[in-house]
């Protein structure tokens, strides 16, 4: 990058640094109406069917199969979703919770204490550890899908919830280290020296200091672990096979081919499987997009 | 600080003494390493294994050479999945990429109105890809979707999931509806931290937004954009879902990705061996191409960005 800035600064001093101290952003992407036109349409390309989904799953079924799909339901219901609600859905519902739940406490309880160790050792080991994990990011879920379920089979855990947790919990790991890792190398050296000449034992000073101060990245991590959870498909699809084992995305797929033509209660199925996830982006919403938005500028 | 060796220096004598203090032990980090190995290293592992054998789920594998590795090369429909899997990255990356792109250095600005559209632009990356995937099913039904009313507006055929092309360009385009607030998100952090003495420096030399974009925004973020086209490579895999959901690999098998025939020839004519030959090959693919992408971009390398300011 070499912007050759000096011929021209010396002439212009004098006016050019009062004009950029008093407008704090000057020139960013400010008024470029390419972007400004792209980004309505793509609003539009975003609200439309999300518009079609809220509406339609309020309509009867023949008015959504009939009428017009963009328009205001007439005669608005909430049939639809007391149709999901007696399809089992509440069961769905449990299920999925167990599995996000019990995958947040896993991917944590075991990618802290090697993010950890990572930034607070120097070994050989624990830099090949961290490299592990880098290089896992890049391991897709389908490439091992078949072994899985070998492995799982093996262990017993096949049509359980545990066969959907483990693995997902795995999956979720290599983000989570990145994660805490670049968030506790925040941490600054003097302060786990003071710890250290207090006579703080490293447990002392992982769970008073590295934790606490750590707090966004592990939020980042739990509501991406559970969101990974919430969504995953490929590892219910192929690890579970009965009703009671059942979760959200599975039971989406499900009601489509058993609804059929009642678009509407299919519909209503989708809004009510986001409604929970809706709630925490709305709690939540800063420590998801930062975490997002970290990733470009490492 | 008792011993002292005689070749060690003595700064770096005390910053070992100090930094053993209180140091963990390597050993907490093992339940989490063997956990991730089990279920993500070795399973890897045993794919390769499961490759050179014939399995149908039920009897243990039996070894059986390099059968299935001959069948995958004479294979025809493993050729045309490798290619509409090549084709399907390739229209997904040139769709994200520049609307991400845009996107992204717009909602960098920090004005209300780009904060509450960004926001709005999050909501699709909340619905799961089965959510997403059944809801446009749902849309683009010919009979009873939105598409028999919209498509005839934006010239797109309300039966275009009956056709090869259009089959497999709804499903970009579904993965790039779900995917495009990530990847905003990603050039939105990128360009954030372009320094803004840049754009004050190029404005003083007199060059215009075009320039500016082409000059500063464009080379500056060519780190953003490894590490986003990367992501895109390994992500769509995740096509696997939508294509389950919205074509079942069809019409035919036009949109038969490697995924989805992995899926089909292992769980469904159960023929396991084959498909993790299948999925093999799959995982070479996408290292590769990630590899490639990072080591042309000079990424690996680490180069600066700031290089020369």
């Amino acid at each position: 990058m070499s912007i050759d800035t000096r011929p021209a600064a010396p002439q212009r001093t004098s006016s050019v640094p009062r004009r950029m101290r008093s407008v704090p952003r000057p020139r960013r992407g400010t008024g470029n109406p390419v972007a400004g036109i792209g980004s309505l349409i793509w609003l539009v390309i975003v609200l439309v069917p999300l518009y079609t989904l809220l509406s339609s799953s309020l309509m009867h079924q023949d008015e959504a199969l009939n009428g017009d799909p963009l328009a205001f339901p007439t005669d608005p219901t909430l049939d639809n979703y007391t149709t999901v609600l007696d399809s089992g859905f509440l069961s769905l519902l449990g299920n999925t919770a167990v599995v996000a739940v019990a995958t947040v406490v896993l991917v944590l309880v075991l990618s802290v204490p090697v993010a950890y160790v990572a930034v607070r050792t120097r070994s050989r080991l624990s830099s090949l550890a961290f490299r592990t994990f880098l290089l896992g990011v890049a391991i897709p879920a389908q490439a091992v899908i078949v072994p899985l379920y070998l492995l799982i089979g093996k262990m017993g855990l096949y049509d359980s919830l545990w066969a959907i947790i483990l693995p997902t919990a795995a999956f979720a790991m290599p983000v989570a280290v990145l994660v805490l890792s670049g968030t506790m190398r925040d941490v600054s050296e003097e302060m786990y020296e003071a710890m250290a000449l207090d006579g703080a034992s490293p447990l002392r000073m992982l769970w008073q200091l590295a934790v606490p101060l750590s707090k966004g990245g592990i939020s980042t991590v739990a509501i991406f672990s559970a969101l990974q959870a919430w969504n995953g498909f490929l590892f219910p699809l192929i690890l579970t096979q009965s009703e009671e084992n059942r979760v959200l995305t599975l039971g989406l797929f499900t009601f489509m081919t058993q609804f059929g033509v009642n678009i509407p209660a299919v519909l209503a199925a989708i809004v009510l499987s986001v409604v929970p996830i809706f709630a925490v982006y709305l709690v939540a919403r800063r420590a998801l997009v930062d975490g997002l938005m970290g990733v470009g500028g490492k | 600080m008792s011993v002292h060796t005689p070749h060690a220096e003595r700064g770096g004598d005390r910053k070992a003494a100090v930094g053993s203090v209180g140091r963990p032990p390597v050993g907490w980090a093992v339940p989490g390493i063997l956990f991730f190995a089990l279920f993500a290293i070795v399973p890897l592992a045993i794919a390769v294994y499961l490759s050179f054998t014939t399995w149908d789920g039920l009897d243990s594998p039996a070894l059986t050479g390099l059968d299935n590795w001959t069948r995958l090369f004479k294979d025809s429909e493993f050729g045309q999945a490798a290619w509409l899997t090549l084709l399907l990255t390739t229209i997904s990356w040139a769709f994200q990429t520049p609307v991400a792109l845009l996107l992204g250095v717009w909602a960098a600005g920090r004005q209300r109105s780009r904060a509450v559209l960004s926001a709005v632009f999050f909501i699709p990356l909340l619905l799961s890809t089965t959510a997403i995937a059944v809801l446009f099913h749902a849309l683009l039904d010919p009979n009873f979707g939105v598409v028999k009313e919209i498509g005839p507006w934006i010239g797109v055929d309300p039966n275009v999931m009956g056709s090869s092309t259009g089959a497999l360009l709804v499903v970009a385009f579904v993965g790039g509806w779900q995917f495009m607030p990530f990847h905003t998100l990603i050039y939105q952090g990128g360009a954030r931290q372009i320094p803004e003495v840049l754009y004050q420096a190029a404005s003083i030399d007199g060059a215009g937004m075009i320039r500016q974009f082409f000059h500063i925004t464009l080379p500056q973020l060519r780190h953003t954009m490894t590490t986003s086209s990367v992501l895109m490579i390994v992500g769509s895999l995740t096509y696997f879902d939508t294509v389950l959901i919205m074509t079942k690999g069809g019409p035919g098998t036009d949109t038969t990705i490697l995924p989805y025939l992995m899926y089909r020839t292992g769980f469904q004519t159960y023929d396991l061996g084959y498909a993790a030959a299948i999925a093999t090959a799959l995982v070479v693919v996408a290292t590769g191409l990630s590899l490639l992408l990072v080591r042309f971009s000079g990424f690996g390398s680490m180069r600066s960005t700031r290089e020369g300011m």
